[in-house]
């Protein structure tokens, strides 16, 4: 018990990620009586580490070193090191994003030592922590622990809630210097896909579309659905491969894995493919023609009608409803 | 150019899983060249088609991952490794794989390294980027697009959707998303043409590496299944009732709108 637990929390367009405010609270059950270091690198990063206070950290470490403003391979894993090399922390946390399944494993060959990948719970007993991650495509799940070494994991977004934020917590936020060279890989550009700056791996509500919606334009109408919900859109591969959409909405065994609580399958036949990529959702909802649909068998609520005269509906009955309720 | 292709055989997870003695039970399963991999064995050959120079596909496990590797030589690539592991007596994870990779890359003229984005069976997609940082060179992870200009390299990354370009060097290790290619399949004259091509066995043994160097760091103490999804409501009524049904259902009973 009583260990030392390293955070490195992470930004999107300026904003501490949820995801941030989730490891930290299974660092806090890690830490036991022990300490929470959180770390932050780029722009505005000494304004948001208050933040992580609030949400468990004890201290903060932050950097914002131009080489660090936005995640590079390089740059962030000679961070990261250098903060292990001071803090020399008994467990490391991060989140299970695009920059945490580039980061940690480096990271963990750097220090030669274990890692546990996308977790979605933990339980801690003596001394002892065991995670608890997804494997095939979350048709089964696996107990682990670390044998030797810092005690390494990512998280996924949407399992571990957040503690409650405290804005009576305090703790210091120091700036450290850390010596960034040799950069071999640069980012030339950035092209936005993503639709509304909603992460499909962090969306509390997903509408996905599948083969049933029969076009790019037919998309539109989920893309609205989703606007009304602020929920991100994804699809199925049928859809992806249709051109309906791009790959990068593509929700399934080879595409995204999500847990929203909210998961809105349309027009989506719901293929074994695409079932491993959402069927750990809390809530599906399925809207589709053939009453013989799979996805029907794993929906907690289905719609056997013609999506382009239910979405509609939907979308006039929350437009009312967030109207009664503003 | 010397492309190496780092790939893994995997359960295919399309296939029922079942759990025997603790274990996944692969007794029926069937097993297939991890998807990802697929798209890296397609991308060398097509950079190779390009560039000239020689496609060698790499896995570690024992003597039944020949059959994936023949396959990736009936795709295309020139020449096969396996790295049997069938005789180590310890536990070996992520941390393993990527010492006994990196142990045996250390020993080959490369100029780039491809994998996976990450192996849909374990899905940690850890080995990849521990290989290139213990070889020390450049990583580029869930590559879409990629492009080589003499020791320039030119690719694209999807990061949460988002398309990211990166200008780096050779050599470089790139793991490959979906989106980079469609991967072909063995042709009949491959499929011939891939029995005569050379795989070789290599023991772990003859990789200057002893058991207590790849000992796992991590240990898998409990598997089990979730609990089966099954069918809720199918909702009834005109189409407009439906829908305000739902929208109630959502609010007031699942509590997630």
């Amino acid at each position: 018990m009583n260990k030392k637990v390293l955070v490195i929390g992470e930004m999107r367009e300026g904003e501490l990620r949820n995801l941030s405010f989730e490891c930290l609270a299974a660092a806090r059950k890690i830490a036991g009586e022990g300490e929470v270091v959180g770390a932050l690198f780029g722009e505005n990063s000494q304004q948001r580490a208050s933040q992580l206070i609030q949400y468990g950290a004890d201290r903060v470490l932050v950097s914002e070193d131009d080489n660090l403003k936005k995640y590079t391979t390089d740059a962030y894993r000679q961070a990261v090191i250098q903060l292990c090399n001071n803090e020399n922390p008994e467990s490391i946390i991060l989140g299970h994003t695009s920059m945490g399944k580039d980061l940690a494993p480096q990271v963990a060959a750097e220090l030669q030592s274990g890692l546990i990948s996308d977790v979605v719970d933990l339980e801690v007993e003596g001394d002892n922590v065991i995670f608890t991650r997804p494997i095939y495509s979350g048709k089964a799940f696996e107990k682990k622990q670390i044998e030797e070494g810092p005690i390494f994991a990512t998280v996924r977004p949407n399992n571990i809630p957040a503690l409650e934020k405290d804005e009576a917590r305090n703790g210091e936020i120091t700036s450290v210097d850390l010596s960034i060279k040799d950069l071999r890989t640069i980012i030339k550009d950035t092209v936005k896909k993503s639709t509304g700056g909603i992460d499909l791996s962090e969306a509390n509500i997903i509408v996905a579309g599948g083969r049933g919606v029969k076009s790019a334009e037919g998309f539109n109408t989920l893309y609205e659905l989703a606007d009304i919900l602020g929920a991100g859109v994804g699809a199925s591969r049928g859809a992806c491969d249709a051109e309906y959409c791009d790959y990068s909405l593509q929700i399934g065994q080879t595409g995204k894995v999500v847990t929203p609580d909210l998961y809105f399958a349309i027009g989506l036949s719901g293929a074994i493919q695409h079932l491993a990529g959402m069927s750990n959702a809390k809530v599906i909802v399925a809207i589709n023609k053939d009453p013989e649909a799979p996805i029907l068998e794993v929906a907690d609520y289905s719609i056997v009608g013609d999506l382009f005269e239910v979405v509609p509906l939907l979308k006039e009955i929350l437009k009312k409803e967030i109207y009664s309720n503003a | 150019m010397d492309l190496i292709v780092i790939m893994k055989r995997t359960f295919d997870t399309e296939d029922r899983i079942s759990i025997k003695n603790g274990l996944i039970d692969e007794e029926e399963a069937e097993f297939i060249i991890n998807p990802y991999d697929e798209y890296a064995i397609e991308e060398a050959i097509l950079l190779r088609e390009k560039h000239g120079g020689e496609v060698k596909v790499v896995t570690v496990g024992d003597e039944e991952a020949e059959k994936e590797l023949r396959t990736a030589l009936a795709m295309g690539a020139d020449k096969a490794v396996l790295i049997d592991t069938e005789d180590v007596d310890v536990e070996l994870d992520h941390f393993s794989i990527a010492e006994i990779l990196t142990s045996y890359l250390k020993t080959q003229d490369f100029d780039m390294i491809l994998g996976g984005n990450l192996a849909i069976d374990d899905g940690s997609g850890q080995v990849a980027p521990r290989v290139a940082r213990k070889l020390d060179i450049n990583l580029v992870t869930t590559i879409t697009k990629i492009e080589v200009e003499g020791d320039k390299v030119t690719i694209e990354r999807d990061v949460e959707g988002d398309v990211e370009t990166v200008e780096t060097t050779l050599p470089v290790l790139v793991t490959c998303q979906q989106g980079l290619n469609e991967p072909r399949y063995p042709s009949l004259p491959g499929i011939m043409k891939a029995k005569k091509k050379p795989l070789e066995t290599i023991d772990y043994d003859d990789l200057d590496l002893e058991e207590e160097d790849i000992q796992a760091k991590s240990k898998s103490v409990e598997l089990y299944l979730p609990p089966e999804r099954t069918a809720g409501r199918v909702l009834k009524g005109d189409m407009e009732e439906q829908a305000k049904e739902l929208v109630e259902l959502l609010k007031t009973k699942s509590k997630v709108l």
